[in-house]
């Protein structure tokens, strides 16, 4: 319940500091409403920006999970090897460490001369934003498990060769979450970003979109829109957390 | 002569440390019989856990010999299982899996496991707790575990590490007479470190006394009365001034 009381007092604030004045640069919370509902189902306004939801929040979709999942798919493996195999860890460590203070958004020029302007470079940021998250919680996930469970492991007869997959994998794996979580956080951070780079489709190009044009509603709708699938997904990742470390104190 | 199950001979123990070489463990000489239950008492520093572990194998013998049925140990093994005074249960595996972990790892099939985690669960009195995550247990429940899983692994020698010596007293002394009643009906061999002299009369059949600087053996006692034992009998009393004797340096 108090979840909702200050947001419904945010609102109302809102509502209250729009009253009154004849125009005002700051759209009032019906406005951004009926913009909201002309942009998902059309029927209102009918231009540009009409019935585009969808198609915009499908296409900011597919690349945060997309950069998230290629992310994932480079960081777990890599971060593993780091963190357990010392020859890889002097070889990649340093190199990583010295680019990881690099904010994202500094790439993008970059990005833009190698991927050209468009989605391939807004894929490129997502991929970056979530990488180190996922790869420094993973390194010390497999770095920190507790050697006493190495000599349990060896006296109950495990091979060294099987601890991997039994012993530091699922204790590692409270930390590996951490880390998707945060990467998957992060994604949604940088895809405005990344698709203000002259992407056609897309929730952050809407937003520029809808700036440039002085449609303040069409970029609320867009910061809302936003706000709300991060939360959604970030709740997706946190239960299927929970189902996999109902063992875990701290996660169950 | 009959053929020790653990024979100790002449081993000594030095780590490097801060680049000089410190002796943990000198000269130890210890033969034990299938069966029989040997205390390792003394202070910190006197060697008696690193000869624990050089048992089990976690570490190496600087100088000596350390034989099972005759064999050099290696490396760790199931033949000798280890229970930890911190437990080491894998906190992502229920009590039965954590039960089930030895015989899973050396290839069991598996309704032999599953029979073996049934069995083991039930010998602790865990069965209510079978499907329960170690962070739900109390200490004595955990160190009821650790003592499970090295009995389902069909260990030979059973090595403990103070393993009570996190637990409050009263479920102290009902883990020494459970542990005494598994010992007698598995016919187990026993090597249990502690530093409390009450606890090993009551548990042990042996008791070997330690002494630091550097870390040697300077007795081995025989307890020979009856079990169980009373704590305020005079004999137990007697046995307790002469080990706390031993163990103060007057011999």
């Amino acid at each position: 319940m108090l979840a909702v009381v200050f947001p419904l007092g945010a609102l109302l604030a809102w509502f209250l500091s729009t009253l009154g004045s004849g125009f005002s640069l700051i759209p009032s919370p019906g406005e951004v409403g009926m913009a909201l509902y002309d942009l998902a189902f059309g029927g209102v306004y009918d231009d540009a920006f009409s019935e585009t939801l969808v198609t915009h929040a499908l296409a900011s979709m597919s690349r945060v999970f997309g950069g998230f999942a290629l992310a994932a798919a480079v960081a777990l493996p890599l971060g593993m090897m780091i963190g357990r195999v010392p020859l890889v860890r002097a070889i990649l460590d340093p190199t990583l460490q010295l680019l990881r203070p690099v904010p994202v958004t500094a790439w993008l020029p970059l990005a833009m001369i190698v991927f050209g302007l468009g989605p391939r470079s807004a894929f490129f940021l997502v991929f970056l934003g979530a990488f180190y998250p996922v790869l420094i919680n993973t390194v010390f996930g497999v770095r920190s498990v507790e050697p006493r469970l190495f000599e349990a492991a060896a006296m109950l007869g495990l091979s060294p060769s099987a601890s991997f997959a039994k012993v530091v994998l699922p204790a590692a794996l409270p930390s590996i979450f951490t880390g998707l979580r945060l990467g998957l956080g992060f994604a949604w951070v940088v895809i405005v970003v990344g698709e203000m780079t002259g992407v056609q489709t897309g929730l952050g190009a809407i937003i520029m979109e809808a700036r440039q044009l002085s449609r303040t509603e069409i970029v609320i709708c867009g910061m809302a829109v936003i706000g709300v699938l991060g939360f959604v997904s970030d709740k997706l990742v946190m239960l299927i957390g929970q189902r996999l470390l109902r063992w875990s104190p701290q996660h169950g | 002569m009959v053929e020790a199950i653990l024979d100790v001979r002449g081993v000594s123990k030095r780590f490097a440390f801060n680049g000089e070489s410190v002796t943990a463990l000198t000269d130890a000489n210890l033969r034990i019989e299938k069966g029989e239950f040997v205390c390792l008492i003394g202070p910190s520093g006197c060697g008696k856990s690193t000869l624990l572990r050089m048992v089990a194998g976690f570490e190496s013998v600087s100088d000596g010999e350390l034989l099972m049925w005759t064999k050099p140990v290696t490396g760790p093994g199931p033949d000798r299982g280890m229970v930890f005074q911190d437990y080491g249960l894998f906190p992502w595996l229920t009590v039965r899996k954590n039960i089930g972990f030895g015989p899973v790892a050396r290839g069991r099939p598996a309704k032999e496991v599953r029979a073996t985690e049934e069995r083991f669960v039930e010998m602790v009195g865990l069965t209510r707790f079978a499907d329960a995550f170690p962070h739900q247990l109390s200490g004595g429940m955990k160190q009821r575990v650790a003592i499970a899983r090295v009995l389902a692994n069909d260990a030979e020698v059973v090595l403990m590490d103070e393993p009570f010596g996190a637990l409050d007293a009263m479920t102290r002394e009902r883990l020494q007479a459970e542990l005494l009643e598994i010992w007698a009906k598995q016919k187990l061999t026993v090597l249990f470190v502690t530093h409390a002299i009450e606890e090993a009369i009551v548990l042990a059949d042996r008791v070997v006394v330690m002494s630091p600087g550097p870390g040697r053996i300077v007795a081995d006692e025989r307890i020979d009365l009856p079990r169980p034992r009373d704590p305020t009998s005079p004999e137990f009393n007697a046995m307790r001034r002469h080990l706390g004797g031993l163990l103060a340096g007057h011999h």
